[in-house]
């Protein structure tokens, strides 16, 4: 039996702001963003890195924050869905989105699909449906069936785009 | 779900990372990509003393051209497979697996050595580095050496990797122009592993297969090459005769787990049915 372990200074830019913290090597990065960060928007699912509720963006990619220790996430640059609005306070594309095209019902996968949905549209601007859909497919909803989701993607990236949203047909 | 305790290593040498792994013996564990890994850590079906973090390892990341081979760093992620227009062009086999593996999360960290070397059968990786005749680099204690990937291969997460042993790179031979290639995987739901899966790269002449190799995934204890197959269509224009010969080759070496994914006369069927699949789709795209 490994006697507890000595805890480790870690410091990392979460939503813009420099931020560190001791955690003991074992510490889940999900545990330190909720816990000593109290940014809980961040959910903790299923704790098998499957249900993507934990999503993260680090470095520029999206990671299930329950699947990597907080030690590892030393030195990086994170965003969270408390960093996805714009900066004046307004809903980004992607929360209007969201809202726009009821892409959420009791909202506990809501987070993790719009921090993986930001990624997805900064390497995919313009993705067909099929592309959204297998984009998001590290992140489970058990209310919407995803029609709603994969809508509020597409008038995202539209808004974004400067285009005209085509809503598809039932 | 919390891991039990350990202690953090992140040397930034392979020498240093070998020397820490050979000191701290069987308590120590390398961490690649950590998605197979801190898993089983989470669920305590693993719990190392030691954690030895590859990630500030120099040189342990990229894909290179080495004469006829293709060189693929350890820490190497499956999302950097996938981006790369080498292994798009030269072994486009691999990016077609890779985009069955996991899903996108999974994917940015998970690494093509953790993925070989873990020895996990659900893993669909070994079983295409059977199919393509690669080696693995093995740097230990006592040096370098290579080993095929055939040979790497003992049991269940069991594999030759030697005490102090580290897996640093993949070297794929480069498949020659026209050759065709599919991966065929049954799976429950996107991310899962397969239910059962086949690998096959072959060449095409005059109608006729002139060369196949055939790689079974989950469907034993360790990835398999389903060599008799690949023989039964040798010299044949997979016409359906041949193409049932092969699967019932194949069926005989799988020796599956009856599991969650079903029982074991289902996936071996359903493995005949991935072989006929994966011949057909490769011959398809062959030149």
């Amino acid at each position: 039996m490994a006697t507890q372990a000595k805890k480790t200074q870690v410091s990392m830019k979460v939503n813009g702001v420099e931020v560190d913290g001791l955690v003991e090597p074992r510490t889940l990065l999900v545990h330190f963003i909720r816990e000593n960060l109290q940014l809980t928007g961040t959910h903790i699912g299923c704790e098998t890195t499957h249900c993507g509720a934990c999503t993260v963006d680090i470095d520029g990619l999206s990671v299930k924050s329950c699947t990597m220790f907080a030690v590892q996430a030393d030195g990086s640059e994170i965003t969270t869905i408390e960093g996805i609005a714009n900066a004046d306070g307004t809903l980004s594309a992607l929360q209007e989105g969201f809202r726009q095209m009821h892409g959420l019902q009791c909202g506990f996968c809501t987070p993790g699909m719009i921090t993986r949905a930001h990624r997805l549209l900064q390497e995919n601007p313009d993705p067909t449906e099929e592309e959204i859909r297998f984009g998001i497919a590290g992140n489970l909803c058990r209310c919407t069936g995803y029609q709603n989701i994969v809508r509020a993607i597409q008038y995202a990236a539209a808004k974004i785009n400067g285009t005209e949203f085509q809503e598809a047909a039932e | 779900m919390i891991p039990g305790h350990f202690t953090y290593h992140r040397p930034a040498s392979m020498a240093d990372a070998i020397k820490l792994l050979s000191d701290l013996g069987e308590e120590a564990r390398p961490l690649a990509g950590g998605h197979s890994l801190i898993p089983m850590m989470k669920l305590r079906l693993a719990t190392p003393e030691h954690l030895i973090d590859l990630h500030a390892v120099e040189g342990l990341k990229g894909i290179r051209q080495e004469g006829d081979n293709i060189v693929i760093g350890a820490m190497t992620t499956q999302h950097e497979l996938l981006a790369s227009d080498v292994i798009a062009s030269s072994l486009p086999i691999l990016r077609e697996t890779a985009l069955l593996i996991a899903d996108p999360q999974v994917r940015y960290r998970g690494t093509i050595g953790g993925n070989v070397a873990n020895g996990d059968p659900g893993n669909d990786m070994p079983a295409l580095m059977m199919t393509l005749g690669a080696t693995y680099r093995l740097e230990g204690p006592d040096g370098v050496r290579e080993e095929a990937a055939g040979d790497f291969y003992q049991g269940a997460y069991f594999t030759s990797l030697e005490p102090g042993e580290i897996l640093t790179a993949v070297s794929v031979p480069a498949q020659p122009p026209g050759h065709g290639y599919a991966y065929e995987k049954l799976k429950r739901k996107i991310g899962d592993y397969a239910t059962a899966a086949a690998a096959v790269v072959l060449t095409m002449s005059g109608g006729k297969v002139a060369t196949c190799s055939i790689g079974l995934t989950n469907l034993s204890e360790t990835p398999l090459l389903a060599e008799d197959a690949a023989r039964a269509v040798i010299g044949t224009v997979l016409d359906d005769a041949s193409l049932k010969r092969a699967a019932e080759a194949a069926i005989t070496i799988m020796s599956p787990a009856g599991d969650g994914r079903g029982p074991v006369e289902y996936r071996k069927h359903v493995g005949g049915i991935m072989v006929e699949r994966a011949l057909k789709r490769a011959a398809a795209r062959a030149a």
